[in-house]
C-alpha cells in the first residue's frame, strides 16, 4: 500500500515550513519526521515527502542520498551506531564493534535475521569525552566496554531499555 | 582559580532554569544591549578582542560589522553542527546552560539587524536539541524572544534547525546550502554570506562558543573580557580533551593556558603512566605535535608559530603504543568519507591519501609512498572550493612532517614500529 501522510501529519509539516521563507528548507526536518513514522526513506516516503511540500521528488531524493542519517534501507528496531573515529579507536572501539558484529552475527550495514538490530560503523558523533560512544536510535551510551555493550544487547532484547 | 564564563553550571547546576539564569546577571546584557545603538554593540564586540570558536578564530566584531546596514532581511545562523572529530564542547553549552546561547543570538540580531536566527545544530544531537528547545520556549514566554522583545521595538524569532549527518555542514557555506533544504555542498566565496547567505540575504554564522561570550561581554563591559588571556586571544576557552588521558572531558580555562597544565592537571595525565607520543591540538585538522610542545600557549596565535592551530580547542592524546601510521589512516578514512565530492582533488585525492596510508599500515607500503602523499598534498591544498580539502592535507602532512620515520619504518620493514599497539583497525 502506498505510504501517506495524515491530516495530522501535514499539519506538523505546514508547521516546520513556517519557521522559513522557502518550503524547500522543510526537506531535511520532513524527511527526518518521514523516517520517524514510516521507519526508513524508501522511494514511496521519497514521493510523499516530495508531494507534502510540492517540490520536485529528484530533489528530495538527492537530498535524502546526500545525508548518511536517513535510510534508504529498512532497519532493525534497535540501530546501532558505533563511533570508530579517532578518539574512540583509542580506547577501543574497534574492539567493541568487532565484539557486537561476532555476537550477532552481521557486518557493518546488515541487520539481523529477526529485523531487531542493525549494525553500522559511523564517525565523529561528538561524544569524544566520553570515548567509546555508541548511540542507538537516537540515545548515546557513553564509556562503553565489552562488558557494557554486551549487557545493553541482552537488555534490548529482553525489551528492558527503550531508546 | 579562574572564572567560568561559558559554564555557569560550575556556579550554579540549575542554571540551564530560567530563573537561576537571570540571578547570575543573565539576560542583563540584552536589556542593556537594547538600549544601545546597534553599531556600538558590534563596536564594543570588536574591542573585546573575541575570536571566532569555530575554528579559524577570526574577530567576530568585524565579521559583525560586514553585515550591511540597510534594510534587507538579515539572519544570524549559530553553528552547533560540533562535527571535527575530538569535538565537544558546544553540546555542553546547549545542554547546560542554553540561555547563555539564546542571549547572545539575541544580541547579536540585534547589532546586526537581524530579527531571524537559526540554530544548525547535527542531527545525532536531537536529544540535545529537544531539551534546548524547551528553554527557547521559556525564553518566549519570558519575553527575551519573539516581538517587542522587552518593550524596545525589537523582534527576533529563534528555531532550530537539525541536520542529518555530514561534516561539510559545518562548513559554513555547506550549512547554507543544508539549511535551504539542498545537499550540504558548499559555495564558492565570493559573495560572502554577509552579502549573499542564507536564503540569499545578509547572513552571519558564528559558533556556539563563540556567540555564548557575547552576554557577558556586553554586560560587564569588552574592558572585563581583555583580561582574561592574552593579549589578542582573549577570554576563556573550553579545551575538550579526548584520547590516552586518565579524565578526558571539557575544561573551561583562560586562553593560553599550557598545554601541560590542561593534560596533566585538567585531564589527570596519561593512561597507565605512559610517555605521550602526539597531540593533536584543535580537532582533526589542526597539525599534530609532540612532547617538544606541551609548554604551548593554548591560544590561536602561539599555535600558528608553531605550525599548527587551536582550531576547535578539542585536545587528542595519544600515547606511546599508537601507532602514527595507523592512527592517521583513520583519519584519512574520514576525510575521504566526508568530501562532498564537487572538486576534484578533494574527491579524489582524499581516497588515494587514505589508501595509501591504509596500505603503508597493512604492510604494503612501496618506496616514493612518502613522497607521493606529500604530492597529492600539494595538489588538494588551496585548489578548492571549500577548506574540506586543506583539512585533510594538514592532518595528514602534519603527520607525514613529524613522525616520517614511522611511516619510512613502516615502508621498510613491513610492520609497526609499535610493540602491542593498540588497536585502531588491526
Ligand atoms: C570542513 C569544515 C567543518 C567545519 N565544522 C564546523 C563546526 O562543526 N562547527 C563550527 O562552529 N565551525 C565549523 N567550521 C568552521 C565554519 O566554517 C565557520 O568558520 C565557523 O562556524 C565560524 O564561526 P566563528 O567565526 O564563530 O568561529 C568548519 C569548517 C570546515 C572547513
Ligand atoms: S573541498 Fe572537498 S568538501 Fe570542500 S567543496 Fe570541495 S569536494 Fe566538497
Ligand atoms: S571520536 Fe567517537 S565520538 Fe568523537
Amino acid at each position: 500500500m502506498a505510504l501517506r501522510f495524515t491530516e495530522q501529519d501535514l499539519k506538523e509539516i505546514e508547521a516546520i515550513c513556517h519557521r522559513y521563507p522557502d518550503r524547500k528548507a522543510a526537506t531535511l526536518p520532513t524527511l527526518h519526521f518521514a523516517q520517524k513514522k514510516f521507519g526508513y526513506i524508501s522511494d514511496d516516503a521519497v514521493r510523499v515527502v516530495a508531494e507534502s511540500l510540492g517540490l520536485p521528488v529528484a530533489h528530495v531524493l538527492g537530498v535524502a542520498t546526500f545525508y548518511t542519517m536517513y535510510n534508504k534501507k529498512p532497519v532493525g528496531k534497535y540501530h546501532i551506531q558505533v563511533c570508530t573515529n579517532i578518539s574512540c579507536a583509542l580506547l577501543g572501539s574497534r574492539e567493541i564493534f568487532r565484539h557486537l558484529s561476532r555476537k550477532l552475527g552481521i557486518k557493518a550495514g546488515e541487520t539481523t535475521e529477526d529485523n531487531l538490530f542493525t549494525l553500522q560503523e559511523v564517525q565523529c558523533l561528538g561524544s569524544c569525552g566520553t570515548a567509546p560512544t555508541i548511540q542507538i536510535n537516537e540515545k548515546y551510551f557513553e564509556n562503553m566496554t565489552v562488558e557494557k555493550v554486551d549487557k545493553l544487547v541482552e537488555s534490548l532484547k529482553k525489551g528492558e531499555i527503550d531508546v | 582559580m579562574s572564572e567560568y564564563v561559558l559554564f555557569k553550571h560550575l556556579i550554579d547546576p540549575e542554571v540551564r532554569e530560567l530563573d537561576h539564569y537571570t540571578q547570575l546577571g543573565g539576560y542583563e546584557g540584552l536589556k542593556k544591549a537594547l538600549k544601545m545603538e546597534p553599531v556600538a554593540v558590534v563596536e564594543e564586540v570588536k574591542k573585546s578582542n573575541l575570536r571566532g570558536r569555530g575554528g579559524a578564530g577570526f574577530p567576530t566584531g568585524l565579521k559583525w560589522s560586514f553585515m550591511p546596514k540597510d534594510d534587507r532581511q538579515k539572519y544570524f545562523v549559530c553553528n552547533a553542527d560540533e562535527g571535527e572529530p575530538g569535538t565537544f564542547k558546544d553540546r555542553y553549552i546547549m545542554s547546560e546552560n542554553p540561555h547563555q546561547l539564546i542571549e547572545g543570538m539575541v544580541i547579536g540580531g540585534f547589532a546586526m539587524g537581524a530579527t531571524v536566527g537559526y540554530i544548525y545544530i547535527r542531527g545525532e544531537f536531537k536529544f540535545i536539541a529537544d531539551e534546548f528547545q524547551k528553554a527557547v520556549d521559556k525564553a518566549y514566554e519570558a519575553g527575551y524572544l519573539g516581538k517587542n522583545i522587552l518593550g524596545s521595538g525589537f523582534d527576533f524569532d529563534l528555531y532550530l534547525h537539525l541536520g542529518a549527518g555530514a561534516y561539510i555542514c559545518g562548513e559554513e557555506t555547506g550549512l547554507i546550502q543544508s539549511l535551504e533544504g539542498h545537499t550540504g555542498k558548499p559555495r564558492l566565496k565570493p559573495p560572502f554570506p554577509a552579502q549573499v547567505g542564507v536564503f540569499g540575504q545578509p547572513t552571519t554564522v558564528n559558533n556556539v562558543e563563540t556567540i555564548a561570550c557575547v552576554p557577558d561581554i556586553i554586560r560587564k563591559g569588552a574592558g572585563w573580557f581583555l583580561t582574561i588571556g592574552p593579549d589578542r586571544n582573549n577570554g576563556t576557552k573550553i579545551y575538550g580533551v579526548s584520547g590516552h588521558v586518565n579524565n578526558p572531558g571539557v575544561f573551561e580555562l583562560p586562553m593560553g593556558t599550557s598545554l601541560r597544565e590542561i593534560i596533566f592537571e585538567h585531564a589527570g595525565g596519561i593512561l597507565d603512566g605512559k610517555k605521550v607520543k602526539a597531540i593533536i591540538p584543535g580537532g582533526s585538522s589542526a597539525p599534530v605535535l609532540g612532547p617538544e610542545h606541551l609548554d604551548i600557549a593554548m591560544d590561536f596565535d602561539s599555535l600558528k608559530e608553531a605550525g599548527s592551530m587551536l582550531g576547535s580547542g578539542a585536545i587528542i592524546v595519544m600515547h606511546e603504543d599508537t601507532c602514527i601510521v595507523e592512527a592517521f589512516a583513520r583519519l584519512a578514512e574520514f576525510y575521504a568519507h566526508e568530501s562532498c565530492g564537487q572538486c576534484t582533488p578533494c574527491r579524489e585525492g582524499t581516497p588515494w591519501m587514505a589508501r595509501i596510508i591504509r596500505n603503508i599500515e597493512n604492510g604494503d607500503g612501496r618506496e616514493g609512498d612518502i613522497e607521493l602523499l606529500y604530492d597529492i598534498c600539494t595538489k588538494i591544498i588551496g585548489r578548492t572550493v571549500c577548506p574540506l580539502g586543506d583539512a585533510a592535507v594538514f592532518c595528514i602532512k602534519g603527520a607525514l612532517d613529524r613522525f616520517r620515520d614511522e611511516f619510512e619504518y613502516h615502508i621498510q620493514h613491513k610492520k609497526c614500529l609499535v610493540e602491542n599497539k593498540v588497536a585502531i583497525y588491526g
